[in-house]
């Protein structure tokens, strides 16, 4: 890349040539548009998903102090915190904490929950089938087909490397 | 003959008119959303309502209500009736203009129904110009409404989606605006204070500079209002002190810092008078709304409010108008195409 250096407007206004005057623009954009910090958001992420996931954690210790074993403490912990994602969703809490706490609140399963009950919210006025039942996956929805898929191409590979005495 | 010739003369420089039968504005309104009231200019709103749905039962049906109680609001403060409008020109963000079509049926009043995004008032507010002064209408009714929760759903995630916003997001304006446009002849004159009129306007092309994002239309969005601007001062002859200012309508922070640098390049310096709805309807810090206020409403309300009123008091002689929109759909941008802009100027005068 030829142009490193700081593009300025007047670059931009005397450039004839639409593909390049484009290209300096774009440049200029990205220079005068505010950045979001990364090591802030990180640090932020990091503390939100790490609060989310020791709550995860209190709730399988108390089911499984309550007679569970550890498999099911775990599944009922699922189920516990895919509930509360979905309540403070409804109550519209969920993206106030996510404004805060960005991928810490997207990775853990409580994201996933957020990302199917804030569609049925929204579109729950078109209808139980066209808006509920179309639209509840339109976040969703990529992360189950290509989380399908990529645990099917995996599965094939798991498959040949066994069939070659590999695994 | 006389006549055509009289006709070519309103046709100023390469995109402007400069009318001859001034079409005077004679009243305007805007409804308001909370968070708006809550702004800089909340207390200069005619109508603010709390509830966000506007007491319906959908964010469409919110919006069209939004535009009835505006429309409703400006021909009461004009003492006028449905039936005395020849014409209303209005336009919403929502596919279709289902905003406009429920929430002006009922007025019966004969609709061209317009689309030009967040530009919408200044094509309304043109197209109404140019009927009055050729004498097709006595008078227009001119008007825009968005809504912050249909446009988040039609342009972005459902409104409980937990996600983050970048500082170049804007956010959408929940309001309102509408002007009544009319002849000499039906023009209402109050005592103490000017008539507003509408002396020209500068159309816009469509703008693209190649900017693909959608979280950024500030930066979209600048380059159109450059070009209108720019062709605004050649067309007239005029340099950017003739306005007392030159108001854009969502450019936002990242788009206004573009716009006066674009412009400062091209010799004209607007920095000292420029001022944009986006920035000035929000405030920033308190209310976190990053880049500013943005949709059809945010400049037809703080026209309709405070703009209005500026020059109905003579503190301002003479504006240029410039609302701008970013012209994109779902469809448009995941098929990777870019976001251009478009911006079109009005200059509105204050007379008497």
């Amino acid at each position: 890349m030829s142009e490193k250096k700081q593009v300025s407007a007047k670059n931009i206004i005397n450039e004839t040539d639409t593909k390049l005057r484009n290209e300096y623009f774009n440049q200029y954009v990205k220079d005068v548009t505010p950045k979001n910090s990364i090591p802030k958001n990180t640090a932020k992420a990091f503390l939100v998903g790490g609060i989310i996931c020791v709550i995860g954690q209190a709730f399988t210790n108390y089911y499984i102090y309550m007679g569970a074993d550890e498999d099911t403490g775990k599944l009922y912990t699922t189920i516990t915190l895919v509930f509360l994602a979905i309540l403070l969703t409804g109550v519209g809490l969920y993206q106030k904490i996510a404004k805060f706490g960005g991928a810490g609140t997207l990775v853990p399963i409580t994201g996933f929950a957020n990302s199917m009950a804030a569609p049925a919210v929204e579109y729950k006025k078109e209808g139980q089938v066209f808006g509920i039942g179309c639209k509840i996956f339109t976040i969703a929805g990529p992360v189950i087909l290509y989380g399908i898929f990529c645990s099917w191409v995996l599965g094939i590979i798991y498959y040949l490397l066994k069939l070659l005495g590999v695994v | 003959m006389a006549e055509k010739a009289n006709n070519q003369t309103k046709m100023m420089g390469k995109q402007s008119i400069s009318f001859q039968n001034t079409p005077y504005i004679v009243a305007t309104s805007s409804v308001a959303g909370k968070k708006e009231s809550e702004g800089p200019l909340g207390s200069l709103f005619d109508i603010v309502n709390d509830d966000p749905m506007f007491g319906k039962d959908t964010w469409e049906e919110a919006e069209s209500e939004i535009m009835k109680e505006a429309a409703d609001k400006v021909l009461m403060k004009a003492g006028l009736a449905n039936t005395d409008i020849r014409y209303l020109v209005g336009g919403d963000l929502l596919g279709q203009l289902i905003a406009t079509s429920f929430g002006i049926a009922e007025l019966k009043i004969p609709l061209f129904g317009i689309y030009g995004a967040c530009s919408t008032m200044g094509e309304a507010m043109s197209i109404g110009a140019i009927l009055v002064d050729g004498g097709y209408a006595d008078r227009v009714l001119s008007i825009t409404s968005s809504h912050f929760a249909g446009a988040e759903k039609q342009f972005r995630f459902p409104l409980d989606y937990g996600n983050q916003r970048p500082y170049s997001a804007s956010w959408t304006v929940t309001g309102s605006g509408a002007v009544i446009i009319t002849d000499t002849n039906h023009k209402i004159s109050s005592s103490g204070e000017a008539d507003v009129v509408i002396k020209g306007i500068t159309t816009g092309k469509i703008v693209d500079y190649g900017v693909k994002d959608s979280m950024n239309m500030g930066a979209c969005m600048a380059p159109a209002a450059f070009e209108t601007i720019k062709q605004n001062f050649e067309d007239f002859g005029v340099q950017p002190t003739y306005y007392d200012r030159i108001i854009t309508g969502d450019l936002g922070y990242v788009g206004a810092k573009i716009l006066i640098d674009l412009l400062q390049s091209a010799g004209y310096d607007i920095s000292k008078n420029h001022m944009d709805c986006g920035i000035e309807i929000f405030d920033q810090e308190s209310q976190d709304t990053h880049a500013g206020g943005s949709g059809c409403g945010c400049s037809a309300i703080t026209f309709a409010s405070f703009v209005y009123k500026k020059l109905k008091t003579r503190e301002w002689k003479r504006v240029l108008f410039v609302p701008t929109g970013a012209l994109l759909s779902q469809v448009s941008f995941n098929e990777g195409k870019t976001v251009p802009g478009i911006a079109h100027a009005v200059v509105i005068e204050s007379e008497g």
